[in-house]
């Protein structure tokens, strides 16, 4: 134990299983948990949504909601949760000087505007000039805020007061593998002492659903668990709504302020296959080697999308070392994107802190776990580009 | 023997290369003889009608191949043509660079000329449910590349042959200072020599133009584009959009010195501080944008006696330059009315995303030049703002520090503190 150790200190999680680290632990440490599947609104694509959620528990003012749409609520709600559980809300000191780096894609366009001038398309030659005319008179001017990707951390500021430092990185899993990645890496050297994490992905919006769509990315059809659907129709990915931030703290901060510790961060790594050059076998193995995994039995978190070719190459790779028991939790949660690596941290650091693994999501595939997860592998080895692993030790 | 680590034992970090494009040019040379004769490159936009809009003009850049197809390439050739002029400066393989790349860019969406295309290619359904319908049916992904966060920093990171997993990052106006930052960081934890840092941004497309003319942040002086934007002046009336990328080869000092690199410049010290008080206002007391710059100042290791000249944020919206006169006068005392402040958005508009990197980009050459570049439109001065903004013309004088402000929506304030000279 080094006193410049990076420990996990508070945990807030939503999902379509519900909100908080012991709800989560609750439902998935039961044997065969069925998902909360929303089939119909998004047909043909499934949708794990979110559940009820009551934002004044954590974002107070009315105003403040009206300001943002879901993504942005989520995601200061996940936010409130992570340094309530971490004993940080409502301290002005520890917020004042408490770090952030937000994985953040971009929030929610407005449907009914969008839809109105796609529909007027149809019938005009000057669409740039219809472009101008609908949205100087449609657009709600705030809701340019609500959208901005940088604005969810802008929110969190505003909303729970960190104020540290505030960066919101971008590029889906990536950008939720190099927040978590470059927070450890700042309270290693010393630059920081405490930092909050994280991410959220609202994918009831079609633009959500788009931007995967656009490369086909998508499951359709009936739902399969995440690692069955080669070969089905689509292409593999079935999305959720879901928000996951965590507070990582510097070993001696959280000890002398008494906190319950849940894990210690282990080595966090990143990569950039260049998949069109068939490199992405290679890159898993090779961050698996990186991680320098311990000997014996070992529990994965894997943040496994589903998408076709990636989810085949990390399986191949997982199930290469007998010695991993593998949980693709996204058979659960769907896949939120930039929270998903996030998400995966969380998992793993719930089952060293409970000392005892998840019992399999997919009997036909994962295998069993019977010991007590000591250290346990996150991954996210994203539905297009980017990957990476961490792992989570005892504390 | 140069000292290669600061005042706090850390690796001091260089500049080796400068690339630069704004609506005033491709490249350093172009871009410096503009600023430094006063030059405008704001003019009208003729990229897409004007019809129904109150903002007429932009700082665009209109001349690449990729200006008219779209935010997502024209960001991407932005920021290529801007590290490509930083790897040759700086002497290095430009396909093989080997350390890590830090991209400030603007948030991605899918462009209107595609949701159009899109929409019109089927006739089944409506609105979203056509969209998704056509796009399952694409057979390239082109399109669906310009969607991702990611795809602009993958295409550099091929490009460039950085290093490992690369950071896409946005802190709204003040992501160009941001991109550096992590930069400076990565090299003083020691995990890497050499990092490429920068900023891009090619996305002033009507629906950008619109939103921010929703906010009442951009200026409608439309008939002189050239004098619309006119920071510290008493009748700015809002910030130019505009285009432009900074790019900027960051190395070790130790490194860079062992492989006889020229220094162009030192990073000095970063600073941050988030604003908690309102999504596009700053606190009234200025007291985030204070922090930012003493926590510069703290960083590099300087008193307020320093600093030789700011390079503003100066937007010329009434907020941002009523606030950072504030923030500066609080922090340097009566030593402000006499220091150079001068703002390069008065020539290039606000290059968003780009702009903390292009105005490092400046920042670095005013050291190296011995030429302050200066505030343009100075014609009716904020009475209120008592500065010494280098009026219209720009000054000979020797410079050896200067304090780059970048204030962004969101509560983000990032400062960075650059040195000609190594301590």
């Amino acid at each position: 134990m080094n006193p410049h150790d990076v420990v996990i200190s508070g945990i807030g999680l939503v999902s379509s299983l519900g909100e908080g680290p012991d709800a989560h632990w609750q439902k998935l440490v039961q044997p065969r948990l069925e998902p909360v599947l929303e089939a119909s609104r998004f047909s043909p694509y499934t949708v794990h949504p979110l559940p009820e959620v009551d934002w004044n528990l954590q974002i107070s003012k009315r105003g403040d909601q009206r300001q943002m749409e879901t993504w942005q609520r989520l995601g200061t709600y996940a936010a409130g949760l992570a340094l309530d559980d971490a004993g940080i809300k409502g301290n002005d000191e520890l917020c004042a000087t408490m770090d952030m780096v937000v994985a953040a894609g971009g929030g929610e366009r407005d449907e009914a505007v969008d839809a109105a001038i796609l529909a007027a398309s149809e019938s005009r030659n000057d669409r740039d000039v219809l472009l101008n005319e609908k949205l100087t008179t449609e657009l709600r001017p705030t809701l340019f805020l609500a959208q901005l990707s940088n604005l969810l951390a802008g929110n969190i500021s505003i909303v729970h007061k960190v104020t540290g430092s505030s960066r919101t990185f971008m590029g889906e899993e990536g950008a939720g593998v190099a927040a978590v990645e470059t927070a450890a890496a700042r309270i290693r050297s010393g630059q920081s002492t405490h930092i909050l994490v994280g991410g959220a992905f609202q994918t009831e919006h079609s633009d959500m659903l788009l931007g995967y769509e656009l490369a086909g990315y998508l499951h359709r059809g009936p739902w399969r668990p995440v690692w069955q659907r080669q070969g089905a129709e689509g292409g593999g990915v079935v999305t959720g709504s879901g928000g996951a931030f965590l507070v990582l703290e510097q070993r001696e901060h959280a000890t002398s302020r008494g906190r319950k510790i849940y894990a210690e961060l282990g080595p966090v790594l990143s990569g950039r296959a260049r998949r069109r050059r068939g490199e992405l076998d290679g890159e898993i193995a090779m961050l698996l080697k990186q991680a320098a995994l311990p000997d014996g039995e070992l529990l994965a978190i894997s943040g496994a999308s589903g998408a076709h070719a990636a989810t085949a190459a990390e399986k191949s790779a997982l199930e290469a070392n007998p010695a991993i028991a593998a949980r693709g939790f996204a058979t659960l949660t769907g896949h939120m994107k930039e929270a998903q690596f996030p998400f995966a941290v969380a998992l793993a650091a719930l089952a060293v802190d409970r000392e005892a693994a998840y019992p399999v999501f997919d009997a036909t595939v994962e295998k069993p776990f019977a010991g007590v997860p000591k250290t346990v592998l996150a991954t996210a080895i994203g539905y297009h580009q980017f990957e990476g692993m961490a792992l989570i030790k005892a504390a | 023997m140069a000292n290669l680590n600061d005042h706090m034992g850390r690796p001091i970090v260089a500049v080796t290369g400068i690339g630069v494009v704004t609506s005033l040019g491709v490249g350093k040379a172009d871009n410096w003889a503009a600023l430094t004769s006063g030059k405008s490159g704001i003019h009208p936009i003729t990229r897409f009608p004007v019809d129904h809009l109150n903002t007429r003009i932009s700082g665009m850049v209109d001349f690449l191949p990729s200006s008219s197809k779209g935010a997502s390439l024209l960001t991407y050739e932005l920021a290529e043509t801007a590290a490509q002029e930083a790897m040759s400066e700086a002497g290095l393989d430009a396909g093989d660079f080997g350390g890590p790349l830090f991209l400030a860019s603007p948030p991605v969406e899918l462009d209107w000329s595609e949701r159009f295309s899109l929409y019109n290619s089927d006739t089944h359904d409506t609105g979203a449910e056509r969209l998704l319908r056509v796009a399952r049916g694409l057979r390239e992904l082109d399109i669906f590349e310009t969607t991702q966060f990611g795809s602009i920093a993958d295409r550099l990171a091929d490009r460039f042959g950085t290093r490992g997993l690369p950071i896409t990052l946005s802190t709204a106006c003040a992501s160009g200072a941001t991109a550096i930052q992590l930069g400076v960081e990565a090299i003083r934890r020691g995990e890497c020599d050499r990092a490429l840092s920068i900023g891009a941004d090619g996305s002033a497309t009507a629906e950008a133009l619109i939103r921010f003319s929703l906010l009442s942040a951009l200026s409608t002086h439309n008939d002189i584009p050239e004098k619309a934007s006119k920071p510290f002046s008493k009748d700015r009336d809002g910030f130019v959009l505009a285009e432009g990328s900074g790019a900027l080869v960051l190395e070790s000092l130790e490194a860079a010195l062992a492989r006889g690199a020229t220094i162009l410049g030192i990073l000095r010290g970063c600073g941050e501080k988030a604003d908690d008080f309102h999504r596009t206002r700053s606190k009234p007391d200025g007291s985030p944008a204070i922090a930012a710059v003493r926590a510069a100042l703290a960083d590099a290791g300087l008193s307020e006696d320093g600093i030789d000249y700011v390079n503003a944020h100066g937007t010329s919206t009434p907020e941002n330059d009523k606030m950072e006169h504030l923030s500066l006068s609080t922090v340097f005392g009566e030593r402000i009315s006499s220091m150079p402040v001068s703002s390069n958005k008065s020539m290039i508009g606000h290059t968003l995303s780009a702009a903390g990197a292009v105005e490092a980009a400046f920042s670095l050459m005013t050291m190296r030049e011995s030429v302050i570049p200066p505030t343009i439109n100075y014609d009716n001065p904020d009475p209120a703002i008592v500065l010494d903004v280098v009026p219209n013309t720009k000054r000979n004088a020797e410079v050896g520090t200067v304090l780059s402000n970048s204030f962004g929506f969101g509560g983000q304030n990032t400062c960075l503190v650059m040195a000609r000279e190594p301590v």
